[in-house]
């Protein structure tokens, strides 16, 4: 039984006549990096202020490292570290001074913070600007700073809200790298909230996804995945087209639910796994040219925009 | 209260404001020319000019002033010429609201900066993040803008002092300031005019979208104290020891109410909706 860092259990969150988050139950273990996917304005900030005690929820109850952080809000603060979507830097101020603000701010012990400050400089690649004031800095640097500021105390659980958002592709790749180093090297537990979806398919280990306030899906994206599509999907790569008689005796196959023209790929969607190899004789006796045979992958953008589909039908 | 969070709040707070034009010319410019020009030049002058016998021809045109004031303070003129009586009321009684003015002032340009113009500057939310309680965050920001005012305006009442007595030394061939009044002026009401400056400001800053925004709304706190400034000098209010105290108790009345408004405006979740 995994250790559970983060739990949540009906919470629930209005502002006004506006629900913001409605009855969200989350599980997130020790050391997993668990993306939070939405459009803007889907209650991913809100989710991560009610989980740092910032904003108190209308509903519903947290655990946070065991914490309450509605009670206990400081000591929660403490051990979680904060990435906001803007990086709200001191712009009068150079790198090491906010480093160093905010280390007094989390009580990092003096000498240990001066270490502390140097290493993440280094770390984040600031150390030759790092007596310049901010103001001056590009955004990618900005955001690697803003993202070195949340770790100043070492905590355990580090919320990024958006961490490439508006970020240069060569800016963007050397953020993610970086989350991906404070997971797998530093084994910390990262909230990821994005919209980002190649950026959360690399950096996952599960995801949520949050629709409205309320959380549509959670799960690995294949086990999303599973649910959505039953069954099980192949492509079929052709060197030329298929006539249609043979297209047609096609469907009428055991076991194939569905088939899909796509330019010279066939999108065939099976009941089981195991029918794979009587298609693929049905297809050579009928003429076909094939090149190529392969399982068919759901990306995390085809499975968020499929629940997101979903989410718009249902609450229609 | 983890005072380390709160020094590192007023230090950041108060190192931002010194490095932002808008926030540290007023509060050069303005004392200098309140506290130092003004009264060099005002109390001065008249040296120069001809010199009468007696102190009467000035005591008849302020007939109304000297009509009804306190013996304590009469007799501060028992024998006194034209020139000497004009340094004294110059010195004693025209300046000391602008001693008013000057706490006010820094407190709030600073308090602007640091309430609204870190609303302004969207560098609040980060901060909510940390472990320090809404209170602590208050206190060093409240710390901030306080600090500074009385420095200001205690290095101003030693140059203020040194400018009255050496006009003292040459027209009375004594050095007379400060007197009690003035002393309880300075370690009583200044810290209250501070403080008022600061409790405008954070009521002002919860509605403000910029800094410039607050610092001109606070203005509003400034209009009164010219009003008690002309009150002054029209003779309604006599500077004696017993009025200055009252006006530090109202002041610091005024202050308790504010602050316990402004308080309630700055936990977590009222700060985050305004975000």
């Amino acid at each position: 039984m995994p250790e559970w860092v983060i739990e949540t259990h009906n919470l629930t969150r209005h502002f006004g006549a506006l629900v913001a988050v409605h009855g969200l139950n989350l599980q997130i273990a020790r050391g997993e990096v668990f993306g939070f996917l939405g459009p803007n304005g889907a209650g991913k900030t809100t989710t991560v202020r009610l989980l740092n005690g910032v904003l108190n929820p209308t509903a519903g109850e947290i655990r946070v490292l065991g914490m309450d952080p509605i009670a206990q809000g400081p000591a929660v603060r403490r051990r979680t570290g904060v990435l906001t979507e803007s990086p709200a830097l001191y712009e009068p101020l150079s790198a090491r001074e906010n480093l160093l603000i905010f280390g007094e701010l989390y009580d990092v012990p003096p000498d240990v913070l001066r270490r502390r400050v140097d290493e993440l400089l280094e770390m984040f690649e600031l150390t030759a600007r790092a007596d310049d004031k901010v103001a001056g800095y590009s955004k990618g640097m900005k955001q690697r700073l803003a993202l070195a500021r949340a770790l100043i105390h070492a905590p355990d659980i580090l919320f990024l809200d958006e961490p490439t958002a508006g970020l240069d592709p060569e800016a963007a790749r050397q953020v993610t790298e970086l989350i991906e180093h404070l997971s797998q090297e530093e084994g910390r537990t990262i909230f990821l909230c994005t919209h980002n979806l190649v950026e959360a398919e690399r950096l996952c280990d599960r995801v949520g996804v949050i629709h409205r306030g309320e959380l549509i899906a959670v799960g690995t994206p294949e086990e999303l995945a599973r649910r959505i599509w039953h069954g099980h999907g192949i492509v079929v790569r052709l060197g030329r087209p298929l006539p249609a008689e043979a297209l047609a005796s096609l469907k009428r196959l055991e076991g194939v639910a569905q088939v899909e023209v796509e330019n010279s790929d066939l999108h065939i969607l099976l009941d089981q796994e195991h029918r794979t190899p009587a298609v693929v004789r049905a297809l050579v006796e009928a003429g076909a040219e094939i090149y190529a045979v392969r399982p068919r992958e759901h990306s995390l953008e085809d499975i968020y925009f499929q629940l997101q589909a979903n989410a718009r039908g249902g609450s229609a | 209260m983890n005072t380390r969070a709160v020094r590192a709040v007023a230090r950041k707070d108060l190192r931002i404001a010194l490095r932002n034009k808008g926030v540290v010319l007023p509060i050069i410019i303005v004392p200098l020319i309140m506290m130092i020009l003004m009264p060099a030049l005002m109390i001065f002058l008249p040296i120069y000019l001809e010199p009468m016998e007696t102190g009467e021809e000035l005591r008849r045109e302020m007939g109304a002033f000297f009509a009804n004031m306190p013996a304590e303070l009469y007799n501060l003129f028992a024998g006194l010429n034209d020139q000497q009586t004009w340094v004294v009321i110059a010195s004693m009684f025209m300046f000391a609201p602008f001693f008013l003015i000057i706490p006010v002032m820094v407190s709030s340009v600073i308090g602007a900066d640091s309430f609204a113009g870190e609303k302004e500057r969207k560098t609040l939310e980060a901060l909510l993040y940390t472990p320090i309680t809404s209170a602590e965050l208050f206190i060093g920001k409240v710390l901030a803008a306080f600090l500074p005012a009385m420095v200001v305006s205690w290095a101003c009442f030693v140059l203020y002092t040194v400018v009255v007595n050496a006009a003292g030394l040459m027209v009375l061939g004594r050095m007379f300031f400060p007197n009690l009044a003035w002393i309880v002026l300075i370690l009583w009401v200044v810290p209250a005019a501070a403080a008022l400056g600061i409790g405008v400001i954070v009521l002002v800053s919860a509605k403000a979208k910029s800094f410039q925004d607050a610092y001109q709304m606070s203005g509003l706190v400034v209009i009164p104290i010219i009003l008690l400034l002309f009150g002054q000098m029209g003779g309604i209010l006599y500077f004696s020891t017993p009025t200055v105290a009252l006006i530090g108790l109202a002041i610091w009345a005024v202050d308790a109410a504010l602050l316990t408004l402004a308080v309630r405006t700055f936990g977590r979740g009222e700060i985050i909706a305004r975000l």
